[in-house]
């Protein structure tokens, strides 16, 4: 008979390793950014000395915290509603109708989730220079002269981040909404139709409420996800300090050897993201309508 | 008669309009990185010419330039060591963790269950920090020790920590998979004389293959396209840096050099791989989505 020895051993050999991996690489440091949020750092030496809520406090005062924070939440809206919006109609168009070359479109629509930040950055770089973009030599023709919106250092850089944002986000979601929107019978329809219910009133009496869980959980995870590649985008495409986000002001404070303030940024919007999801939750609540 | 024909072309206008808004979504997915695929054969001249023009012939030469001035070709070598031993990494350490995850009853597997789904909500871009730091001081207690540190700038150590941070979802995916599978297939593993692992390889790995292509895939393009872990552990100037990474050093450079046609270059050299790979994929990709819903 097998011994449960052996078991034991084979246990260990397998589960092991992962749990130390994921101890030391995600466990530590996630501990080690909260405990570090009450801590002074010296750039260049380990010691540490603790300052307890010295840290948030200053944060608190610091308008250009402030100001990361605001943008990020103007990122999270605008993103947010701009993609769902145009994600769950088209989705709801695509899905009702008998459309030639779906599968072409469900292939280019997916596109840019599959590229790097780094690389739709660029992209879009290539449509916002000011000598030659694409976007500018639009605009420069008809003003006449060389314009420079929404390029790296102007006020309006935080515009061209919600459009490559949105730009990258849509397709995705889009195709996600497809597939669970074909999952809604079509005889729910006819009868609907039948009942003399349009297009409209079909879709917000029948579409939206058949897939509202499915949108609650994306809408939550697109949310916390918003915060994550706000600060990807903004790293990539924004020349240094002219339109942070939470979490390049984080990483601004890390450049500048000031662990400790970059930590206590870092638990201010490991909070905030929390609580807005929890919120988004609550407020999207609603009695699911079964099929 | 007259009804039904108003409505034939009321549903003719409403079909053209679905059809307008989907090509102009397409084509602006599509304009944008044709655009970035023409530039890179356009030779610099043509930069400060109309950018709608096309190129005037193929200028290979940026690719050339690209490849070796500005290291890309050394870059890309290092994109795809790293990638291809945190895949390797990845699926060693993640695939019988998640096995015994998902199958066995031990003392502590519930609370390493909740752990390990815990661990989804831990983003990287968080903890980037007190990697880096615990790095650097590791490096500093090495050099006391040994005279050299080489925990920064290394591309094993950063190979470790992807795999790392993959394993919560990849782990999450594939216990989902494992526990479906009745358990009759180890009973009759075990009857035949088959040990744990034994089985466990030779039985059940064979038939998770679907679920780890598409882990496979996804951490394909999550390893290749990362850039905020790489930019921190590999910060030495002169030290080696993934593709990525080596590409916004390119992008930073060039505002002031103008040389376009280099830096475009460097975009297709980085997305060419992953277009093609989901070309060839692409099914299995928009399929398995629902799953990447968690991404991020």
């Amino acid at each position: 008979m097998r011994s449960s020895k052996s078991r034991g051993r084979f246990l260990t050999l397998c589960v092991a390793p992962a749990v130390i991996l994921y101890f030391v690489f995600m466990i530590l440091p996630t501990l080690n950014v909260f405990r570090m949020s009450l801590f002074e750092r010296g750039a260049y030496s380990p010691t540490e000395t603790f300052v307890g809520m010295a840290n948030f406090q200053a944060l608190a005062k610091d308008v250009k915290f402030i100001t990361a924070m605001q943008n990020t939440i103007l990122l999270i809206v605008t993103v947010t509603l701009i993609t769902f919006f145009f994600a769950i109609v088209f989705a709801a168009i695509l899905t009702r109708e008998k459309i030639k070359g779906q599968n072409f479109f469900r292939i280019v629509f997916y596109i840019p989730n599959i590229l790097s930040v780094v690389v739709i950055a660029g992209i879009f770089s290539a449509i916002y220079k000011p000598e030659n973009g694409m976007l500018n030599s639009i605009l420069s023709f008809f003003k006449g002269e060389t314009v420079m919106v929404l390029w790296k250092d102007q006020p309006m850089v935080i515009v061209s981040v919600i459009i490559a944002m949105v730009w990258q986000a849509i397709g995705y979601y889009m195709v996600m909404y497809m597939a669970s929107m074909s999952a809604v019978p079509e005889s729910l329809y006819e009868s609907a139709g039948l009942d003399g219910a349009g297009r409209l009133t079909q879709f917000f009496q029948l579409t939206l409420p058949l897939i509202w869980t499915n949108i609650r959980t994306t809408l939550t995870f697109f949310i916390i996800s918003t915060i994550n590649m706000a600060f990807l985008f903004v790293k990539a495409m924004v020349a240094k300090g002219m339109a942070d986000v939470g979490l390049s002001f984080m990483y601004a404070q890390k450049d500048a050897g000031l662990y400790g303030y970059s930590m206590a940024a870092g638990v201010v919007i490991f909070l905030f993201s929390f609580l807005l999801s929890a919120l988004v939750n609550w407020v999207t609540k609603r009695e699911v309508l079964e099929m | 008669m007259t009804k039904e024909k108003k409505g034939m072309s009321g549903e003719t206008l409403y079909k053209i309009f679905i059809y307008v808004v989907l090509i102009t979504l397409a084509v602006v997915i599509i304009v944008p990185v044709a655009w970035v695929f023409l530039a890179s054969i356009k030779q610099n001249s043509e930069f400060y010419g109309n950018p709608w023009a096309l190129p005037a012939g193929f200028y290979w030469q940026n690719f050339v330039e690209a490849w070796n001035a500005a290291s890309m070709g050394s870059y890309m070598l290092n994109s795809v060591l790293v990638t291809a031993l945190s895949l390797v990494l990845l699926l060693v350490i993640a695939l019988p963790a998640a096995y015994c995850l998902a199958r066995f009853r031990f003392r502590g597997s519930r609370f390493l269950n909740t752990c390990f789904m815990a661990g989804l909500f831990i983003n990287v871009n968080y903890i980037v920090v007190p990697i880096f730091l615990m790095l650097r001081d590791g490096d500093a207690w090495l050099k006391n020790l040994v005279g050299n540190g080489f925990l920064l700038n290394n591309l094993v150590v950063l190979a470790v920590v992807y795999a790392s941070t993959a394993l919560p979802f990849t782990i999450y995916l594939l216990s989902g998979y494992f526990a479906t599978l009745p358990h009759d297939f180890e009973e009759a593993a075990y009857i035949d004389g088959a040990g744990y692992g034994q089985a466990m390889i030779r039985i059940i790995f064979p038939m998770a293959q679907p679920s780890i292509i598409t882990i496979i895939l996804f951490n394909f393009l999550s390893f290749w396209n990362e850039y905020i872990i790489s930019m921190t552990l590999m910060s030495s100037a002169q030290g080696q840096k993934t593709l990525p990474v080596g590409l916004l050093n390119l992008m930073q450079a060039q505002q002031s050099s103008a040389e376009y046609g280099i830096l475009y270059a460097g975009l297709v050299l980085v997305m060419l791989p992953t277009l093609i790979l989901y070309m060839c994929v692409q099914k299995k990709l928009t399929q398995g989505m629902t799953v990447g819903g968690l991404k991020g």
